[in-house]
């Protein structure tokens, strides 16, 4: 199977210290992979390095088969990022940040409009759409998050800890949003929280000290409780 | 050159709606405008003394006006780290320097625009050759908006940074302000455009370098 998104020798150091190391992975259409490890594992810079967003020190992303580091203004046409920043602006409105977003992307005036609306819509607020992001909630903001990195209808969804400051119902409406959307054909997720995060994948990854140290199909590790086990065991506690 | 535009149209709605950059400025101008006032009200209608005192009183209050205003033109961006998503956005980042060159213009030239006729007021005088000034002022804004915004990305991630943009500003817009000042006080004495016709070059010249160079390393200045 052809991958979307290929890394290969991955390197990122920081200031001499080195916080990404020999990364490989590959991930193919209708992949849902997480990667999960403690706080200051990599996952964020993976996630960053990734998205175009942080240069690798050494090594290759290609996105469809596009280096992405040399095309990336080509590449991000293909990238939506989820970050526990929401990248809102909370003077505008709802419809305005999605409006600009989609602009910014080139989408087509007439679509975008649809394209609002549906987003707006799937995310349930529908009745905020007109208030200003500075008026929401920390959940709702996240959704419309969401709705703004998928504006564009990108085939590559990348999540960066996108439940921090989500509570358990707010939780579900994010994960039922991320699920519903077909039109994506690979999301990568990082994330500490195991039970949210085996839920949703099909494949996890657990990263430690900048290093994969454990990558295996969600069908051949068992229940999240089998995964717990494991993690906990790999990363010592 | 399109989505440099929806960058400015965006930021000039955010500031429309919140005024918080607006209110600052115009309260800074009025009030630098108001102490000039009251300091020489004995010459205020005497049209020799003013002439000579208008650029620099004008031009004081431009470019501390164009400070406050640099100073905070990447603080939406900053918030809720909303430079990240447009660097995610499929465009060139010289596309996003020139749209918040081409906001952060706009919102100092409304500014300035209304301190030429509270200067008139406060001095009892009034101004020749409008057109000429007004372009004097818009060449001279952008000269200082096209280093300012470079020095604003770099200085905004400092703790002190809106210390530290004046400190590196205002050495770097000397060829700006010297130009600026000299063309006003010509023009506000009654000459032609002819008359500052290498003023004119000069701004132009700054602004195009200065563009060009500014374009070129926002790249580096909002890289992680």
């Amino acid at each position: 199977m052809n991958s979307i998104v290929s890394v290969k020798g991955l390197h990122k150091t920081f200031g001499g210290r080195p916080v990404l190391s020999n990364i490989n992975m590959e991930v193919s259409s209708g992949e849902f992979v997480v990667i999960f490890g403690p706080n200051g594992a990599g996952k964020t810079t993976l996630i960053k390095t990734i998205a175009t967003l942080t240069q690798p020190t050494k090594g290759i992303v290609s996105i469809e088969g596009r280096e992405a580091h040399k095309h990336s203004v080509d590449v991000r046409r293909s990238i939506g990022l989820v970050s526990h920043d929401t990248f809102l602006y909370d003077s505008l409105t709802a419809e305005e940040n999605l409006l600009f977003y989609g602009r910014m992307f080139g989408v087509d005036e007439e679509l975008l409009k649809n394209r609002v609306n549906q987003l707006i819509s799937d995310s349930g607020l529908d009745m905020r759409m007109r208030d200003r992001v500075a008026t929401f909630s920390k959940g709702m903001k996240q959704r419309l998050s969401i709705a703004r990195a998928l504006i564009h209808s990108p085939c590559v969804l990348l999540l960066d800890e996108p439940y921090s400051g989500l509570d358990p119902e707010a939780t579900e409406i994010f994960n039922n949003f991320v699920i519903r959307d077909k039109d994506i054909r690979v999301k990568i997720m990082a994330s500490h929280n195991i039970e949210n995060g085996f839920k949703l994948c099909t494949r996890a990854v657990i990263v430690q000290n900048g290093k994969i140290v454990f990558n295996r199909q969600k069908s051949d590790i068992g229940d999240a409780e089998d995964f717990e086990l494991i993690y906990r065991e790999i990363l010592g506690f | 050159m399109l989505k440099s535009f929806h960058i400015a149209i965006k930021d000039l709605r955010t500031e429309f709606r919140t005024k918080q950059m607006l209110n600052s400025m115009i309260v800074f101008s009025l009030i630098v405008i108001v102490i000039f006032g009251i300091s020489f009200s004995d010459v205020a209608g005497d049209m020799e003394v003013i002439e000579q005192l208008a650029p620099g009183i004008l031009w004081i209050s431009f470019a501390f006006v164009a400070t406050i205003g640099i100073s905070r033109s990447f603080s939406d961006e900053i918030k809720n780290r909303c430079i990240d998503g447009l660097r995610m956005c499929p465009v060139d980042t010289g596309a996003i320097y020139t749209g918040k060159m081409l906001s952060t213009i706009m919102l100092l030239f409304i500014v300035e625009m209304l301190v030429i006729p509270l200067f008139s007021v406060m001095f009892n005088y009034t101004i020749q050759g409008v057109p000429e000034l007004v372009l004097i002022i818009f060449l001279g804004t952008a000269g200082i908006v096209c280093v300012g915004l470079l020095l604003s990305a770099i200085t905004i991630n400092s703790r002190s940074g809106e210390l530290l943009l004046p400190v590196l500003l205002f050495p770097l817009i000397i060829p700006v302000i010297i130009p600026a000042v000299i063309s006003t006080g010509k023009i506000l004495a009654g000459g032609s455009i002819s008359d500052i016709i290498d003023e004119l070059r000069l701004l132009g010249v700054y602004v195009i370098i200065f563009y060009v160079i500014s374009r070129i390393l926002f790249e580096y200045t909002i890289q992680e």
